[in-house]
């Protein structure tokens, strides 16, 4: 599978209180999470983002509570892929779980710039930089792990 | 090669001799947590794909902790949505207002886990447990979804790093100094996706209660969870509430660590982590130029029982400073009534402060004590992120319950011995 889009970047640490602060945190209703989605790093982010567009990080992306509604509202937003240097674990585990691609890839988030066009390659792990004719290589997931996002996410693999 | 006493918990849940670090396991769980906010997710996608029944009912723990007493409409629909299928599945130990603590209080207190336990729950401080000798460790809410119908969890078997605690503490340092001196040294990153083994002659001289602080702060530095081994402390404990059989795991003498630490805790002072993360640790002494309007005491990293007492004995006979709010909330009703019958509830009271009833309230910016636009807190809690409590542009410092009530009074950061 391969995805494309536009690229919105932050640094270190993107926590969950950021991404979805805490006070949203009385509904589990998706879309009215993902019209917060990191309000509190970037407060026009939600009216950029496109469909498709990716988002890259820094070392530690997604690190705090274990919220779920984390991943949901980047997902809900139209975010097809997360790269950031590394991601704190139960992100990392919750995204998956949910069906949101995540790759871990220390030279694309150095080298990527906002605003960069940039094409996923899920099955090879192959991250493209269009705006600047790059390549960088990311470690493509392990087979259980692409079982449970094939399958459409856990509570899919798991029912079978 | 020898395994981690992690390691050596997640081979017998996963029924297999032994497992290596990055190994991908599907293991057994004796214990599936979840709380207000998390719970109606999970419930949610427990019923979208079509389960009909639990794998175990008394293996399943539900907390209303977080926004409850139920802070407003959309709070108070969330606990509906819980209490609803605690009893449509009749699950034992769902906690609701009047029976609750914070969840992390809770469950040990209430025997729930015990020492070789396998735990999830869709909290991220889920890791407190490990106190006991248990590995457990925090998950999303589609991970405890599927362990409520299943009864196990995939994991990535994690690498170790070890922390050889010697010496013992001295005067007000806690549990909590240890922690945040750790994770000023390594990083908010610094054990990510790793085990923190603590071990060496000094645990012996932790309590329980210190050792639940710091198992509790280990997803504070990245960590998978945070493990103690068992000793007589650990053993008292346990055998205090957990009533059926439990099984102790060490580390074998040649497990193989990433990183090894030696942590003096005769050297540990009281330490405040300043905003906006856990590593930027400062000793508490070097904080009087800056002023406070908020302390907040409790939360499942410090509000039990040694912590009312630590926060009682400095507030004796003394009040807060006048603008300062001070809110203690002890964290499970037991507590709550410990501090009636041992005095501490009027210390507290006769000291200005306000008590509340167990939530996790203001430590997570819910509500019960948020904060304004440039307001600053020093609070017992264990996250100082961007907006944590209240507005983007409050602050909150990390500090023990010692530090906390100090500072209450002297109206600023302090250290204990120096308020006067
Ligand atoms: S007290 Fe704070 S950290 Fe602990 S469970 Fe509640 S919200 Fe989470």
């Amino acid at each position: 599978m391969i995805v494309k889009g536009t690229v919105h970047k932050y640094s270190d640490n993107v926590d969950t209180d950021v991404i979805i602060p805490a006070r949203y945190l009385n509904t589990p209703d998706a879309k009215e999470l993902a019209s917060h989605c990191m309000e509190d790093i970037d407060p026009d982010f939600v009216r950029r983002v496109q469909p498709g567009d990716i988002i890259v990080g820094g070392f530690n992306f997604g690190c705090g509570s274990s919220r779920e509604h984390a991943p949901l509202a980047i997902k809900t937003c139209g975010v097809s892929c997360v790269i950031a240097k590394t991601f704190a674990r139960i992100f990392y585990r919750n995204a998956i779980n949910i069906g949101l691609a995540i790759l871990e890839c220390e030279q694309a988030a150095d080298a990527i710039q906002a605003g960069d066009q940039v094409a996923v390659d899920f099955d090879t792990g192959v991250i493209t930089n269009l705006t600047r004719g790059e390549t960088y290589q990311a470690q493509p997931f392990p087979p259980f792990i692409q079982n449970i996002i094939q399958k459409g996410g856990l509570m899919k693999a798991i029912q079978a | 090669m020898g395994m981690t006493m992690t390691q050596k918990i997640l081979a017998a849940h996963a029924g297999l001799p032994e497992v290596h670090a990055g190994q991908l396991i599907q293991a057994n769980l004796d214990m599936v947590l979840g709380n207000d906010i998390t719970s109606p997710v999970a419930i949610r996608e427990f019923e979208k794909a079509g389960f009909s029944s639990v794998f175990d009912r008394t293996k399943i723990s539900l907390v209303m902790d977080h926004f409850v007493p139920n802070k407003d409409i959309k709070a108070a629909q969330q606990a509906k949505v819980s209490r609803t299928f605690a009893n449509k599945y009749d699950i034992l130990n769902f906690y609701d207002v009047g029976s609750m603590g914070i969840e992390h209080a809770l469950l040990p207190e209430r025997g729930l886990v015990a020492a070789g336990d396998c735990v999830i729950g869709a909290d991220s401080h889920t890791c407190t447990y490990g106190a006991l000798g248990a590995f457990s460790t925090g998950v999303g809410s589609t991970d405890m979804a599927a362990a409520m119908a299943t009864g196990s969890c995939w994991f990535k078997v994690p690498g170790a790093i070890k922390f050889n605690l010697v010496g013992s503490l001295q005067g007000w340092a806690s549990g909590k100094d240890v922690i945040l001196t750790i994770i000023g040294k390594i990083g908010v990153d610094g054990a990510l996706y790793k085990s923190m083994e603590f071990c060496g002659p000094g645990v012996q001289s932790l309590s329980m209660d210190d050792r639940l602080c710091m198992a509790n702060m280990a997803i504070e530095a990245g960590a998978k969870n945070g493990i103690f081994p068992v000793d007589d402390i650990t053993r008292a404990y346990l055998d205090e509430r957990v009533h059926r059989p439990y099984q102790v795991y060490e580390a074998d003498p040649d497990a193989s660590y990433d990183q090894e630490y030696t942590i003096d805790l005769s050297a540990i002072v009281p330490t405040v982590a300043y905003p906006h993360l856990p590593e930027n640790t400062h000793p508490a002494s070097e904080g009087r130029n800056i002023p406070i309007d908020q302390v907040v005491i409790g939360s499942c990293t410090n509000g039990r029982s040694s912590d009312m007492e630590t926060a009682a004995k400095i507030l004796k006979g003394k009040k807060v400073a006048k603008h300062v709010r001070t809110i203690v909330i002890p964290a499970t009703q037991k507590i709550f009534l410990e501090c009636v019958q041992k005095g501490w509830m009027q210390t507290f009271v006769e000291a200005g402060c306000v008590v509340s009833t167990p939530t996790c309230g203001p430590c997570l910016g819910g509500y019960m004590g948020i904060l304004a636009e440039g307001e600053r807190c020093v609070s017992t809690t264990n996250r100082n992120f961007v907006g944590r409590m209240g507005h983007v542009k409050s602050e909150v410092y990390l500090a023990s319950p010692a530090v906390a009530a100090a500072s209450a009074v002297a109206g600023f950061v302090c250290a204990p011995e120096e308020e006067a």
